[in-house]
């Protein structure tokens, strides 16, 4: 039985590994405890199971498929949060985090987005060739949105976008982004008292309101803004540099994205398509059976786990005919790379309008920007949730 | 065609509001979808489909005249 999450093929890095493409519809795989969960690729399977509620993400009841030890042991002392309720419980949750992730509360960002990629850019372009653009530009973007958006001061601008760096870089040591991590959740559990105290127009001002009123507890609201940190962190600066790569090894579509980068709905379609082309979540995303399912003439037992891999779906020559193919003009808003469901992602539209300024703005800019290294010599970092660059060396 | 929305559903992940922005919007306190335009024009049909077949709550439903 294959064991997962599986590696991707090092000549091939952005499409899901085989033996994920050779699945049945329903399979089994073997996870790190020995567990054997049912394993779906399928977008069609996935669209109807991920809306399904006999299918739950609640991870204290036994048999959950966890992605790994640590999670697991850390399950059952995990507070009630939009990570592992099922509506309605999940429901009220999510409607009081929402609001700043709001499509309209979002597009008020852009032109901040716009100005902080512009600048770095700048400060690339100023410096010396060639340049690491993990470093210039696919970290710096996020942690400098995250900071406007969480309303981190002015003068902790230089510890936290360093320690939120370090937290999530891929080469930083493992003790290191531990430390980092937990610094990063004391200074915003202080930074939230502070905010009660003196509001501001920003995220944690407004989860502050909600602990006044009694609608958060201080504890969920620290989780909460760490979880913006975490997740909208790595996923954002992975897919700025990968996208990157992506197209620089692709030059026709770079081409034409870069010729188009004045229609922001070509650019829209772009980031849709390499958002379901990197599908850059390669862990799958978890639940157990809480009643039995037919699937294809195979029953799935109340208290089975069931693994979906987010790359199956995107990769469905069903839903995306030649999915190998790298195509910024095709239909490709259905795909799952934020996931399906009620769980779907809750930062997706901010990160669709980081990446449609970062790729809009990118190579317009620079239409020179090439690798400074041959494809083959580009360190991948495939270990985490997300897979990702450690660096992407650039010339222009 | 006639849009129907099972607001109990609704997670707002907002995509109905980004792709078809004359028919729905979010509600301001909690970002749940709202519904515009409930028979809208032919002309924007193909835009209201799209959001319905997105949805990742599956909370719009479409009666097709």
């Amino acid at each position: 039985m294959p064991y997962y999450p599986m590696e991707r093929e090092a000549r091939c890095p952005f499409a899901p590994a085989a033996g994920i493409r050779e699945m049945p519809p329903v399979g089994t795989v073997r996870i790190w405890d020995g567990s054997t969960p049912w394993f779906v690729t399928g977008h069609a399977d996935q669209r109807a199971l991920l809306n399904d509620p006999r299918l739950s993400i609640d991870e204290k009841k036994p048999g959950y498929p966890h992605m790994t030890k640590g999670r697991a042991a850390a399950a059952p002392h995990i507070p009630n949060l939009i990570t592992n309720t099922d509506p309605p419980e999940h429901t009220r949750l999510r409607r009081t985090v929402n609001g700043p992730f709001m499509v309209k509360r979002v597009e008020q960002w852009r032109p901040r987005i716009q100005q902080i990629i512009d600048s770095l850019i700048d400060d690339m372009l100023a410096g010396p060739k060639p340049a690491d653009l993990v470093q210039a530009i696919g970290l710096p973007v996020p942690t400098l949105v995250i900071t406007r958006i969480l309303g981190v001061p002015y003068e902790d601008h230089g510890f936290f976008q360093g320690a939120s760096s370090r937290a999530i870089s891929h080469d930083t040591e493992p003790e290191v982004a531990a430390e980092s991590g937990r610094a990063l959740g004391a200074y915003l559990g202080d930074l939230l008292v502070k905010k009660m105290d003196a509001p501001a127009d920003d995220v944690l001002s407004e989860m502050g309101a909600r602990v006044k009123a009694g609608e958060m507890s201080h504890a969920e609201a620290v989780t909460m803004g760490s979880a913006i940190l975490i997740a909208g962190h790595e996923t954002s600066a992975s897919m700025i540099s990968l996208g990157t790569l992506a197209l620089l090894h692709e030059p026709d579509q770079l081409a034409l994205l870069r010729d188009n980068s004045d229609d922001p709905k070509f650019v829209a379609n772009a980031v849709e398509e390499l958002l379901r082309y990197l599908t850059i979540v390669h862990t799958g995303i978890r639940r157990i059976a809480v009643e039995d399912i037919e699937l294809h003439g195979t029953t799935i037992r109340s208290g089975d786990g069931v693994v979906f891999d987010l790359s199956g779906a995107n990769y469905d020559p069903a839903e995306f005919p030649d999915p190998g193919r790298l195509d910024l003009t095709r239909p490709a808003r259905s795909h799952h790379a934020f996931g399906y469901g009620a769980h779907q992602c809750l930062g997706q539209s901010l990160a669709r309008v980081e990446l449609q300024v970062a790729y809009g703005t990118l190579y317009r800019r620079i239409p020179t920007l090439a690798l400074a290294v041959p494809f083959e010599e580009v360190p991948f970092a495939m270990e985490g949730v997300a897979y990702g660059l450690r660096s992407l060396p650039v010339t222009w | 065609m006639r849009v129907e929305f099972d607001e109990p559903r609704c997670v707002a992940a907002g995509q109905c509001a980004m792709i078809a922005p004359d028919v729905f919007d979010q509600r301001d306190d909690d970002g749940v979808a709202i519904v515009l335009d409930a028979e809208p024009g032919p002309d924007l049909h193909d835009g209201v489909r799209e959001a319905a077949a997105v949805c990742p709550a599956a909370a719009i439903r479409l009666v097709e005249a």
